[in-house]
């Protein structure tokens, strides 16, 4: 096999040392029983030729690809780059382990410490981690924090977040005892701050939400009391908005997967968690920190490690141990890559374009925008006729809108949501509109 | 050690992305003043060429599979195929939006699909998920199932799990998300689960134990079956930590030994890269009684069409935002198809054969606290090697030979432990020049203490490109983010 270097002289030799006389004496501890009990695959090996056949033959049937994207809810089709993949690409990075040694890390562990400063930058917070597997496990990390530092066994949770950061939440919260009080939205399609109760642990709010609407932050803070703010938000939007952090939130989560990271059919992707400096001693996942070497030069290692679950065991603040560095990596380089500058060059171009399509669609009879509210890239349009079926005369023409039943289970039917990024050209959005206005 | 943020500001890099081609409205036209950022993100542009060349730089300080012998126990660092890093960058996987329709992404949902059905077919289980997208977040998984399953049965007092005192930690700390209590099980002085503590220990308030197999010290619970026996017998759930599965691939399947829940980590045993810390994949494979369950969506194959499945009542739910990390899976598959049935044997028979080997040889000069067959690794302890002679000082003076050093003080079991895993690819030169190390490592620990003590000393022109850190130094003056404070004191904050 093409990954084992040993020969068979070298095979007899090791058994040899050892005192053995056949490979099967190396399995003899296991019981007989069990392996009487074996069947293998029925799976024959194939070349390298032909397994890299075998999967572009699969890549070629997500016909997908070839269609023009008008999906988001969460997850949205950036430009990449291409300087990205050429630093992830590299073997240094993506073939090492967890940096437990940090003498051999310093490459990994120094890009942890730009992203943990990155991340803080961009939502305004003291602390960040060096990642959670997605933005929906970031945000129940965060829901069994808040419970954890206030003890009470309640969350207030905003019911226009995207339904895949609830449906998460629910199963993390079922399984530790955490009850979910649903806050309703207003008619502009905004959180109803005056509905969240008192005493629950934290209210958890995105933005934008899951109808495109960027939330008044303002005020949030002060209505809950001592009850944590959890903010959900979009990265590349926070170059553009003031940040979560500066409305007073205590923990602020998000999908970083818009930060140069490949859709890939939903993963891997990144989750970011940030939060303040006095819940250091309470936030989940792996930090990195400045330290000095025994001559006193500057290095970076794994820090306040006595949270986590290879030392704290049972008590630990997460079971996170692996998480989603290389992604953290690529977001890093991403960011580094555009600068502040470009950053809020591109969430511009979101934004705009978002809205000449938004403003296009309004002067269709019929359409009109379902909550009269600010919105970043993404929008939710109140459509004349049954949502699927106008989906599905979009979908023939070759462009792709999100599924409408999930804006319907928020209470929102009749409606279609568009989300536009810097890739969309004028030519495809009018093209768009134009395949609108034809339809009766 | 330069970060970007010790670039200066270059207002005039631009370029990525094409001027606007409609009329420009303005942000302040569009959105809300009090909505927009005031003060920018400290965040410098860098230019192309200075972006290469510091991540560049960066990468040279790192130490990866592809640098050399990696032997990190518990971990399984094989080297991973290029082919597959390739695969995962196909546009019609890379591109494809996890919400496109069913009809447009059949071959993601194939290869799904198809995966889930090998990796069934080596845990010798019905049914599994691909959700998980680590190894804690398979136990924790699994944890969930355990939980959702004694409900349904109105069993609400089974609050226990019983874990042996040689688990990784992340056992524990699953099963307290979870809401359960951990009971501890000594192991036996041949280092494997008490069967006789166990027995007692049974009883209706137990939910399950969770085992590795192979155990964290590298050996093969010889009373497997007795054990699964009990506990089911007792009522209680077996769920076993796949972490450990490269020892057995080819010759034995978990469902055989009594498992009723069991997680695979994709980045270890299927050759998928660890990313410096992920991300990884930890698929869970289950028994028949727990399959309604499983999280949702499930993948359905129907007359040769692949579909998304919500329907379950009685699933635990959603454990990740969509179907778990495609683009890890695709990796695994791609690793299956290409070993087939005899590649999957091999890997067990190399794995274990370079194990016992390097066990053997290394055990004439280190401490082997349970000296018997071992499988994918083993457990040396540093004790006795020399006057004040720490496992961490031995693990240190390894990287001024050019390796990675095995995993430390790890499994708490055992004082000083170096746990070493060599994995199937390693050929026997390596294998000798690594015994050939830590001897010599061995006699300086008795005449030369001081340089073990000061290791790495960076005088070889090995990776370390510090000498050893100070973790209480980190502990004490905690800085987690860049002092922009201190060091852009000369710079405005407006860029």
């Amino acid at each position: 096999m093409r990954y084992i270097a040993n020969t068979d002289a070298d095979r007899r030799a090791m058994l040899a040392a050892i005192g053995l006389t056949s490979l099967d004496d190396l399995f003899s501890d296991i019981p007989q029983q069990v392996k009487d009990r074996f069947r293998p695959l029925d799976l024959p090996a194939k070349s390298e030729m032909e397994v890299a056949g075998a999967l572009q033959d699969l890549a070629d049937a997500n016909l997908a690809r070839r269609e023009l994207s008008f999906l988001g809810g969460g997850v949205y089709d950036h430009y990449i780059p291409s300087a990205i993949s050429h630093i992830t690409s590299r073997s240094e990075f993506y073939t090492a382990y967890t940096p437990y040694q940090p003498e051999l890390s310093q490459g990994t562990l120094t890009a942890m410490f730009e992203f943990q400063t990155l991340v803080c930058e961009l939502f305004g917070m003291e602390v960040a981690n060096d990642s959670m597997y997605d933005g929906a496990t970031a945000l129940a990390e965060g829901a069994r924090m808040a419970a954890r530092i206030l003890k009470r066994p309640q969350i207030a949770v905003a019911r226009n977040i995207f339904p895949q950061y609830r449906r998460v939440l629910d199963t993390y919260c079922w399984a530790s005892g955490i009850e979910i009080v649903e806050i309703p939205y207003m008619e502009d399609g905004r959180c109803d701050r005056a509905a969240i109760p008192e005493g629950t642990a934290g209210f958890i709010i995105q933005s934008p939400n899951a109808f495109g609407v960027i939330e008044d932050l303002a005020g949030f803070k002060d209505r809950i009391g001592d009850a944590l703010l959890i903010v959900a938000t979009n990265p590349i939007a926070a170059g553009l908005l003031v940040p979560p952090g500066e409305f007073g939130a205590d923990i602020v989560v998000a999908e970083g997967q818009p930060l140069g990271i490949p859709l890939s059919f939903g993963g891997p992707f990144l989750g970011l968690f940030a939060t303040r400096e006095r819940h250091l001693r309470q936030i989940p996942g792996r930090l990195t920190g400045q330290t000095v070497d025994a001559e006193g030069k500057v290095g970076y290692t794994m820090a306040a490690q006595t949270r986590e679950q290879h030392i704290r065991r049972g008590k630990a603040t997460s079971n996170i141990c692996t998480n989603s560095q290389l992604c953290a990596l690529t977001a890093t380089v991403y960011l580094a890559c555009l600068g502040a500058t470009g950053l809020r060059e591109l969430a511009t171009l979101n934004l705009e374009k978002a809205h000449y399509l938004a403003e296009n669609l309004f002067a269709l009879p019929g359409y009109e925008l379902a909550f009269p509210s600010p919105f970043f890239n993404e929008f939710t349009m109140r459509v004349p006729g049954d949502p699927r079926e106008i989906r599905s005369q979009l979908k023939d023409a070759g462009m792709l809108l999100d599924d409408p039943k999930s804006l319907a289970a928020l209470g929102a039917p009749d409606t279609l949501r568009f989300a536009v990024t810097e890739k969309r050209t004028k030519d495809e959005l009018d093209r768009l509109v134009d395949i609108l206005g034809g339809m009766r | 050690m330069n970060t970007i943020f010790d670039y200066k500001q270059n207002e005039e890099i631009g370029g990525l992305f094409p001027a606007l081609d409609i009329p420009a409205q303005g942000t302040e036209a569009l959105i809300p003043h009090d909505l927009v950022r005031k003060e920018p993100p400290r965040i410098p542009a860098l230019s192309e060429p200075d972006l290469i060349r510091h991540y560049t730089r960066l990468s040279k300080l790192n130490y990866g599979v592809d640098d050399g012998f990696y032997p990190l126990g518990s971990c399984t660092m094989k080297y991973n195929p290029k082919l597959n890093e390739d695969l995962a960058r196909l546009p019609g996987f890379a591109t494809v939006h996890p919400s496109a329709d069913e009809d447009l992404v059949q071959g993601s949902l194939a290869l799904l699909y198809e995966a889930s059905r090998l990796l069934c077919g080596i845990a010798g289980l019905p049914e599994a998920t691909l959700q998980p997208v680590a190894g804690a977040h398979g136990e924790l998984t699994g944890m969930f199932l355990m939980k959702r399953y004694f409900e349904a049965r109105g069993e609400k007092e089974r609050k226990r799990i019983l874990l042996p005192d040689s688990a990784h930690g992340t056992n524990p700390a699953s099963a307290a998300i979870a809401g359960f209590s951990v009971t501890e099980i000594p192991s036996t002085k041949e280092g494997m689960v008490d069967v006789g503590v166990l027995e007692k220990i049974l009883d209706e308030t137990v939910a399950g134990i969770m085992l590795t197999v192979p155990n964290t010290l590298g050996i093969f619970e010889e009373k497997i079956l007795e054990v699964t026996d009990l506990v089911h017998a007792a009522g209680g759930l077996c769920y076993f930590d796949g972490a450990n599965l490269n020892s057995f691939l080819g010759r034995a399947r978990p469902g055989d030994m009594g498992a009723d829940i069991f997680h695979f980590n994709l980045h270890k045993t299927l050759s998928t890269p660890h990313g410096g810390g992920g991300p990884g994949s930890g698929p869970v494979a289950v028994s028949e009684r727990l399959v309604p369950f499983l999280p949702i969506p499930r993948i359905r194959k129907d007359r040769g069409t692949y579909r998304l499945d919500w329907e379950a009542p009685q699933s635990i739910g959603c454990m990740h935002s969509f179907y778990g990390n495609f683009g890890v899976i695709l990796k695994a598959y791609a690793y299956l198809l290409q070993l087939g049935d005899e590649g999957l044997r091999e890997v067990s028979e190399n794995a274990v054969l370079n194990a016992n080997y390097l066990q053997e040889r290394l055990k004439q000069t280190y401490r082997l606290p349970y000296d018997r067959l071992c499988k994918h690794e083993f457990v040396l302890s540093g004790e006795g090697v020399g006057e004040g002679i720490s496992t961490l000082d031995i693990a240190k003076r390894l990287i001024d030979y050019g390796f990675h050093p095995p995993t430390v003080y790890f499994p708490l079991i055992v004082h000083e432990a170096l746990m070493i895993e060599p994995t199937e690819c390693e050929g026997k030169e390596t294998l000798d020049s690594f015994i050939e190390a830590l001897e010599r490592i061995a006699v300086e620990a008795r005449e030369d203490p001081q340089i073990l003590h000061e290791a790495p000393t960076c005088t070889s022109p090995m990776r370390a490109s510090v000498r050893r850190l100070d973790q209480t130094h980190a502990a004490r003056h905690p800085v987690f983010t860049y002092p922009f404070e201190e060091r852009w004191k000369d710079r405005g904050t407006e860029i």
